[in-house]
């Protein structure tokens, strides 16, 4: 008996789980929406995700390497998925060099800054296409129309998102009724015929990705549906008593990145409340903040706004929305 | 619908690859070290000394005050010093070396194969007879058995629950037991119900065990008042306030005992012990150990004299293969790892369980990513990421307010981690110390 043994306290045996594969499996439940992106942008969406993603993961390796001296983590790939999800955040046309700005702010400030992977409050990804939109407002919102790899006639090249479409129709003093027949129809925008960025237009594709990550269980329900009901049914109420002032919830949930949103951005482990209790006022509070932001606020999309706010608040939620204790609350008889 | 209880909770991969393995019985070794602590509360006091002949069965060291157990010879042959040995937990322990010779058990010890099913002693006949005969909790916890038969004054019971859960990964030792001697069982879980006084017993069996759930079922009509439960496959089903929550929806307050609703519980393996004790009048000298890893030639369920060295059960399951990379005593969730495998088995031992090297060390440890899979894991519903990051920075306090004390160290956190944080060994570094500021603080 000449081996040595290891000597460590329990537990003996590991899940097998690791940050990298998590990370894999955020890239799988991204790859429908990347091919629904390439189907609908063509050559724009691929230049648009190479460059984001390659950027993303080189100023990682440069930070950590030259500014932070630390063996660089990119094999985690983290920084991957940021890059993927900056990409599909913007439109597919956007200037090559602004997309590496916005890569740089969303890695070197919003993550790196904060102390790298596991210790930023705000989702690098949604900091990224703010910096961007802010900075860049024109470039950020000259949307590509999706029509793949064909040729397009010189005058159809961009078109405005369904949102502003509406947004700009009801500020003209027109109403949904006469607003409705500019839109694509539901069915349209469920596929993703429809102006935006480019990986927030295929619904499809999102609720494909979703389902792989609920199966793989590496996201949970709360998040997702807490924001996709808390919409639906303020967007109902409001709907219900103005129709002609209010889009329909169905509408809402299609439009804009509320699914991008909801099943990868607001999901995201390091900015998100980690009780399942905490998740859902988390979510209630993007699906709520959302609504506001777009009826009556000065952008016609607003759901990152509302994660990076409730972002904010995850810190103070998981301070105070703690999970119920076994044990805690004695019913017995 | 298999019943469960409600929160958190892991399904680690079973690895029972020794459930279809009949119990066999282990020849006596040539030498046994009986250590003096093999059980919660003081060590017992050795009554034999240097030269001794003892017997089979023979006590050889007394209970030190109450809540402490009396220890027998597992063996019979000569007292050849007393000493100290290091045992299964690292520690070192005195101990009782025996050098056996034959196998002559004391005259008192009914060997006969008859299944006796009529229960003669009343309660406190029955309650002395498990005190006499060193039987204690063989779930793990070793927790003197006629220590918990006694019902303090002001409490009541009124359910027994018996822990035939088993869920740990590997280890099918109650397993086996069950499907073996399934009567003795139930006749140990009408003596401990007729010691507690109360009418009713559940037994409650994880699904992974149909055939150990159908043949104790088929048992039951012979037993007044024992119903079986079939309970869902999820770790940590046998955890005490968790197979409580489970069998009868009482929720065991936090720092409470399960006595604060009414319930005790006992393991199978300890019902069969109070069964030999009683109806045989067979001191606790032997138990079902599992044998088992990937990479063992002959993994089974071996009926062992205290005392055994670890090495000779291995030896017997076929030798430790050469990629042996760690070693542990008990289960995979919850064992200790052995660094000596001359280390005696001990009434707490429920299995070995050799690991191949590729699966003994843990892997690099990298950023908390905040995912939350600690807390949705946690069948105490407690944070485990928090009360291990304020451990790391020695905020006791904070942990204490946090009710670290709450939590059995189950590991299923640490299993969940993605990032390999070693959540428990921080939680337990903080709960230690949380337990002696408690205790500090009484003591003032």
């Amino acid at each position: 008996m000449s081996n040595i043994l290891n000597v460590s306290p329990s537990p003996h045996q590991h899940s097998d789980d690791s940050t990298r594969k998590l990370m894999l499996g955020v890239i799988i439940a991204l790859a429908p929406s990347l091919a629904a992106s390439i189907y609908f942008f063509g050559t724009g969406a691929i230049i648009i995700t190479l460059t984001s993603v390659i950027s993303c993961v080189a100023f990682e390796y440069l930070i950590q390497k030259f500014l932070m001296k630390q063996k660089p983590s990119i094999s985690d790939g983290s920084a991957i998925v940021t890059g993927l999800l900056l990409a599909f955040n913007v439109p597919s046309g956007l200037p090559v060099y602004i997309l590496i700005l916005g890569a740089l702010f969303a890695i070197g400030i919003a993550k790196m800054s904060f102390g790298g992977l596991g210790n930023n409050p705000f989702n690098p990804a949604i900091v990224g296409r703010i910096f961007l939109l802010i900075s860049f407002p024109v470039q950020m919102t000259t949307w590509p129309k999706p029509t793949g790899f064909h040729p397009v006639t010189a005058d159809a090249v961009t078109g405005a998102t369904p949102l502003g479409i509406i947004n700009e129709g009801l500020r003209n003093g027109e109403t949904i009724s006469q607003l409705m027949d500019k839109v694509p129809s539901n069915l349209h925008m469920f596929f993703g015929y429809m102006g935006g960025s480019m990986g927030e237009i295929s619904a499809l594709a999102i609720i494909i990705g979703g389902i792989y990550l609920l199966w793989k269980r590496i996201i949970s329900w709360h998040i997702p549906v807490s924001i996709l009901v808390s919409m639906f049914i303020f967007t109902g109420i409001l709907w219900l008593i103005r129709p002609e002032q209010f889009t329909d919830p169905v509408f809402q949930l299609l439009t804009g990145g509320v699914l991008l949103g909801a099943v990868f951005m607001a999901t995201d482990y390091v900015t998100s409340p980690m009780s399942h209790k905490g998740m859902i006022i988390y979510g209630i509070g993007i699906g709520v903040m959302t609504v506001l932001i777009r009826n009556w606020g000065a952008f016609p999309e607003g759901v990152s706004f509302a994660i990076l706010t409730m972002n904010a608040f995850t810190p103070l939620i998981n301070m105070f929305i703690k999970p119920s204790r076994f044990g805690k609350e004695v019913k017995n008889g | 619908m298999f019943k469960s209880f409600p929160k958190g909770g892991i399904h680690p991969p079973e690895n029972k690859m020794t459930a279809g393995n009949p119990i066999e019985v282990l020849p006596v070794p040539s030498a046994v070290t009986i250590p003096l602590a093999q059980h919660i509360g003081a060590p017992a006091v050795a009554i034999v000394a240097k030269g001794d002949e003892v017997k089979t069965g023979q006590l050889i060291a007394t209970a030190k005050g109450f809540v402490s157990a009396n220890i027998h010879s597992p063996v019979s042959g000569k007292v050849v010093k007393i000493d100290t040995t290091i045992d299964t937990t690292g520690y070192k322990q005195p101990a009782v070396f025996i050098e056996v010779s034959g196998d002559e058990w004391v005259d008192t010890i009914d060997r006969s194969q008859v299944i006796e099913k009529e229960i003669k002693l009343d309660r406190e006949a029955i309650i002395n007879k498990c005190m006499e005969c060193g039987i204690v909790g063989l779930g793990g916890a070793t927790f003197p058995t006629h220590v918990k038969m006694g019902i303090p004054a002001g409490k009541k019971c009124d359910l027994l629950i018996i822990n035939g859960v088993e869920c740990e990964p590997y280890l099918t030792s109650d397993h086996r037991l069950m499907l073996e001697n399934g009567e003795e069982i139930l006749t140990g879980v009408s003596i401990i119900m007729k010691a507690l006084g109360v009418e009713k017993a559940i037994v409650g069996i994880e699904a992974n065990k149909p055939d150990a759930i159908k043949s104790l079922s088929d048992l039951t009509s012979g037993f007044k008042g024992i119903s079986i439960q079939p309970l869902k496959v999820k770790y940590p089903q046998g955890g005490e306030k968790q197979l409580i929550k489970a069998c009868c929806n009482r929720e065991v307050p936090s720092g409470k005992l399960p006595l604060d609703v009414n319930v005790v519980v006992q393991n199978v393996g300890t019902a069969y012990a109070v069964y030999e004790a009683v109806q045989k009048n067979k001191p606790l000298f032997e138990r079902v150990v599992t044998v088992t890893g990937k990479h063992l030639p002959k993994p089974g369920n071996m009926k062992v004299r205290i005392g055994t060295p670890v090495s000779a059960l291995i030896e017997a399951a076929g030798g430790m293969p050469d990629d042996t990379g760690k070693i542990v005593n008990g289960g995979p969730m919850m064992g200790k790892a052995l660094a000596d495998l001359d280390v005696p088995v001990t009434k707490g031992t429920s299995g070995i369980i050799l690991f191949p090297s590729e699966e003994s060390k843990r892997s690099e440890v990298t950023p908390c990513i905040r995912c939350g899979k600690c807390v949705t894991a946690c069948a105490m519903g407690l944070e485990p990421w928090y009360l291990s990051a304020a451990s790391e920075r020695e905020m006791f306090d904070k942990t204490e307010a946090a009710k670290i004390t709450d939590c059995m160290e189950c590991g299923s956190c640490s299993f969940v981690c993605p990032a390999n944080r070693p959540l428990l060994d921080y939680i337990r570094l903080g709960k230690s110390t949380v337990m002696r500021m408690i205790r500090e603080r009484n003591t003032k």
